[in-house]
């Protein structure tokens, strides 16, 4: 396989050569990018809130693929789960689409009753030039509830440049709410969208550490809850790629400082408690927190020993939407005892790449902004076991009978804090350990070669 | 009359019951062989559409995208397209390349077809694939006129005349990859020589791998489609396509081709027009297999026919799928009560009047250009005894607790959506036990008593 021309400088091969890495760049066209456009940044960021009308201005098509189409739960209101769009035809295309996007506002606010209402920029608009914000203001001062437009015209930059224009309309939520009577003890969780109930794992565990969680943002996500952040005294800040911008204007604008967490993974997990204890300087809650830590460890470790005893020497390939979430995932799988020999990411920036080479063994691949040519070739090259990725790259695995964990949106099982590793490893284990394997053309091949194959460890767990 | 149901004055679409033009168009690229769609315009369209593909039929979907900047926005997307080209080429050596439009560089006003020749100039003819282009701006029908519009445009810019050979040209519509199997399977098995458009059987629903297909075999032959004007006979499947999407009806016009506009083959009566029609093709009587298959279809019908009598049927999806199965619901004894569609075809009211007996007249709800919202209302007004369509009716499935039988596109939330046959009677057969079987279940569960017959 050759990798194209434009492309050279986003694939390198740890060991082999000096690190000059290229990122942060609009896909190549022609590429075959697994990259969505700077609507699906926004969209995604914004979509947990659940008591706000979530109204696409654009054709249909936008506003159908994303619909539902998330994992992210909400403990009451499930307004984000519809699907509103201005469905603009050609006559609005030709006189505009403002009347109807008015209309449209009106008719939602009336029916829905919703908290607030995100209107979200296409194509299209960009084009014809309808003026969102004058329409947002118009509705919001009639109806008395914030009416935010997104600016994610799709081809106004890449995925990243829609989480800023998301990270834009949240602030124009922040600061609009009361802040008394939040502790000092407070926390904003950033980055974190309650794919399949994970925000109240982290909740859990924060308010047994005696720490006040102000807002989910946007997991779980509610307007009245967005509005009073800037009363918290910390952002936790998880998936650098869509909330740091975020966690940057509030530090700009409220003084609050920020925390780079993970969830997911034991090491990073307890170190996601403990840098929150570190911050509020409380040998009450550092006590409290190593006992929270040391007690959930307890429960998961043995089983996970068990996992790892099966995995051990696997060899794992991970392509995911932001950068952070590959370390995590690296480290995770070193957990389980297997070895990460490619990995990726959609939107990683320099920094996170010359981190991902440092956490990596050498001859590992690092990717940026890949295609399911160069990805289909280099997990065959590298023989995995795993692949980690999204929806875009499961059928990858799968054609060539390659075990697969969902780590996008739309997975249903909770991954994050201690619980959420033991779920991820039971996942690995029983995609990797499947006996339907040994009908694959690959592990006949490999079986031909000589490679020792190990379903019969599968006794180890149940 | 037939009740015509518009949808209620609203300048919002709550839950879509259609996608954009784009996605129609890619999935007939990828049914040719070798071929590569192409979007042009942002990138997000073609990754859209690439996980909305995947997500129903589990197989991966390349589709590459021009990849729109702010830059190309305002000063045109040729440069990007040409690039695309390009790079396309290089990374997957295509016998085709499909380009379809989105709305962006619609509105834009890029005009495709001169970037094409352009590029065709400057890049000589040796190892450059056939290049075939449509518009497909979402803002103008949906995604089943995107594929209509996109078959009818391969057909145009490929397909050639000449003398007339003994193939048959088949165009069956956007149908599920098993159904295209049972339709190349029958048109085997009448001994036809045959092109089916577009072919993504296989493509789009293939084997295990052994090593990467970066594209996956299978698809119409692009030889193939440029000897379709000398087909002796062309067939398009789907009544409700305007004429001017109509494949069939242009190699007709163009090339003297013998066109036949006949619908989708579900239920008995729309079955056995196909069937005569391919007996007379091939000159010869329909193969005693599907004779066998027909005889035991009746037989069923017979076995489960109380079970059916009188029950309500709420059928959405494409305008012809929901003409089959309304079609196939009535010859039963079925209500198709509400006949309901996001696309905007115009006809569907007037070609149910066609197919359904005088007797189900001010039964039957018929709503185009509607969305879920449109269809909860008529759900509950009507009261169906039973759902048809693709998963996105599941929330209203769910809501008023009735069952849904998946049917169409997309299946997301079953495995094997890709694999559910609706056509001919093989598929009627089991369309027919999944809707009995559902009712009967239905029954079973509120019973009291819980027989374990029935």
């Amino acid at each position: 396989m050759k990798v194209l021309d434009g492309r050279k400088k986003q694939v390198f091969r740890k060991g082999e050569a000096p690190f000059e890495f290229d990122c942060e760049k609009q896909s190549l066209a022609g590429s075959v990018s697994q990259r969505a456009c700077v609507f699906c940044g926004s969209r995604v960021v914004l979509y947990p809130i659940a008591d706000a009308v979530h109204l696409v201005h654009g054709p249909a098509g936008c506003a159908a693929y994303t619909w539902d189409i998330r994992g992210a739960l909400s403990s009451g209101p499930e307004l984000h789960r519809l699907s509103f769009s201005t469905d603009l035809r050609e006559y609005e295309v030709i006189h505009g689409g403002e009347p109807k996007l008015y209309q449209a506002l009106i008719q939602l606010i009336e029916r829905y009753r919703p908290e607030a209402v995100f209107v979200y920029g296409t194509c299209i608009v960009g084009v014809i030039g309808d003026d969102l914000e004058a329409v947002c203001k118009k509705v919001s001062a009639l109806k008395g509830i914030p009416v935010i437009p997104v600016h994610s015209e799709g081809f106004k930059g890449t995925k990243k440049d829609g989480y800023k224009a998301a990270c834009a309309a949240l602030m124009q939520l922040i600061g609009r709410g009361p802040t008394d009577g939040i502790s000092k003890y407070s926390v904003n969780i950033l980055g974190d969208y309650n794919l399949a109930g994970e925000i109240w794992i982290i909740k859990d565990y924060y308010r047994r550490m005696g720490v006040e969680v102000v807002a989910g943002i946007t997991g779980d996500g509610r307007v009245k809850e967005i509005e009073r952040a800037h009363g918290a005294a910390l952002n936790l800040v998880q998936c650098s790629g869509s909330m740091n911008y975020l966690a940057k204007l509030m530090k700009e604008k409220y003084g609050i400082h920020s925390l780079q967490v993970s969830y997911f993974g034991i090491e990073d997990m307890a170190e996601a408690l403990y840098g929150v204890a570190r911050f509020f300087k409380d040998a009450e809650m550092m006590k409290r927190t190593q006992e929270l830590v040391s007690g959930e460890i307890r429960a998961v470790y043995p089983k996970l020993l068990e996992y790892r005893k099966a995995l051990a020497g696997k060899k794992a390939a991970v392509y995911v939407g932001g950068a952070f979430k590959a370390f995590s995932l690296v480290k995770a799988l070193r957990l389980l005892g297997m070895e990460t020999v490619v990995v990726g990411s959609q939107t990683g920036s320099k920094q996170d790449y010359a981190l991902l080479k440092e956490l990596c063994d050498d001859g590992t691949i690092i990717v940026d902004d890949s295609n399911p040519v160069e990805l289909s070739h280099f997990i065959r090259e590298k023989n995995v076991s795993l692949f980690i990725g999204g929806v875009k790259e499961r059928p990858i695995a799968y054609k060539l009978g390659i075990g697969f964990c969902d780590h996008n949106h739309e997975r249903k099982i909770a991954l994050a804090g201690f619980v959420g590793m033991l779920n991820f490893a039971a996942e690995v284990y029983q995609s990797v350990m499947s006996p339907v394997w040994q009908f694959t053309p690959r592990y006949m091949q490999s079986e031909t070669r000589g490679d020792v194959h190990d379903e019969c460890s599968r006794t180890v767990c149940p | 009359m037939m009740n015509a149901h518009e949808p209620y004055a609203r300048e919002v679409t709550i839950n879509a019951c259609k996608l954009c033009n784009p996605l129609g168009a890619s999935l007939v690229f990828r049914g040719i062989e070798g071929a590569v769609p192409l979007l042009h315009g942002s990138q997000g369209c073609a990754t859209y559409i690439r996980r909305y593909l995947i997500s129903h039929f589990k197989e991966p979907v390349d589709i590459a995208s021009s990849n729109f900047s702010e830059s190309s926005t305002i000063f045109g997307g040729g440069a990007n397209l040409k690039q695309a080209l390009q790079n396309v080429i290089s990374q997957y050596r295509p016998a085709l390349i499909g380009i379809a439009t989105t709305c962006l560089s619609e509105t834009i006003g890029d005009d495709v077809r001169l970037i094409l020749d352009e590029f065709k100039r400057e890049y000589g003819a040796p190892g450059r694939p056939v290049l075939v282009t449509v518009s497909t701006p979402s803002y103008q029908g949906s995604h089943i006129d995107g594929f209509h519009d996109a078959v009818q445009a391969v057909i145009q810019q490929v397909a050639s005349g000449g003398p007339k050979k003994s193939m048959v040209t088949i165009f069956p519509g956007m149908v599920s990859a098993a159904d295209l199997r049972l339709l190349k399977e029958i048109l085997i098995d009448f001994g036809l020589d045959f092109l089916m458009l577009p072919d993504y059987s296989e493509t789009m629903d293939g084997v295990i791998w052994d090593t990467y297909q970066i594209i996956a075999p299978g698809g119409a032959p692009v030889s193939k489609i440029r000897a379709a004007g000398r087909s002796k006979a062309a067939l398009q499947l789907g009544r409700c396509i305007r004429r001017q999407q109509n494949a069939a009806e242009y190699l007709a016009e163009r090339f003297g081709v013998e066109g036949y506009t006949l619908g989708l083959p579900v239920g008995i009566k729309e079955t056995d027009r196909l069937m005569q029609t391919l007996a007379i093709l091939a000159g010869r009587d329909i193969p005693r297999k599907y004779q066998e298959e027909r005889g035991r279809l009746i037989d069923a019908y017979v076995d489960a026919h109380k079970y059916l009598y009188g029950k309500k049927a709420a059928v959405y999806g494409e305008p012809d799928l929901v003409l089959g199965m309304a079609s196939f619901l009535a010859e039963v004894g079925m209500v198709p009560a509400i006949c309901a569609t996001g696309s905007k075809s115009g006809k569907l009211a007037e070609e149910l009047r066609k197919l359904l007996p005088e007797s189900e007249e001010g039964m039957t709800e018929v709503a185009e250009g509607v969305d879920f919202e449109d269809i909860r209302m008529l759900i509950e007004r009507v009261r169906p005894d039973v759902l048809i369509g693709n998963s996105k009716g599941y929330p209203l499935a769910r809501q008023y607790g009735i069952p849904l039988i998946r049917v169409g596109f997309p299946i997301h939330d079953r495995i094997g959506g890709p694999r559910l046959l609706h056509m001919g009677y093989r598929g009627t057969q089991q369309l027919f036990d999944r809707i009995v079987n559902a009712l009967i279940r239905a029954r079973q569960d509120q019973s009291p008593i819980g027989w374990s017959y029935i």
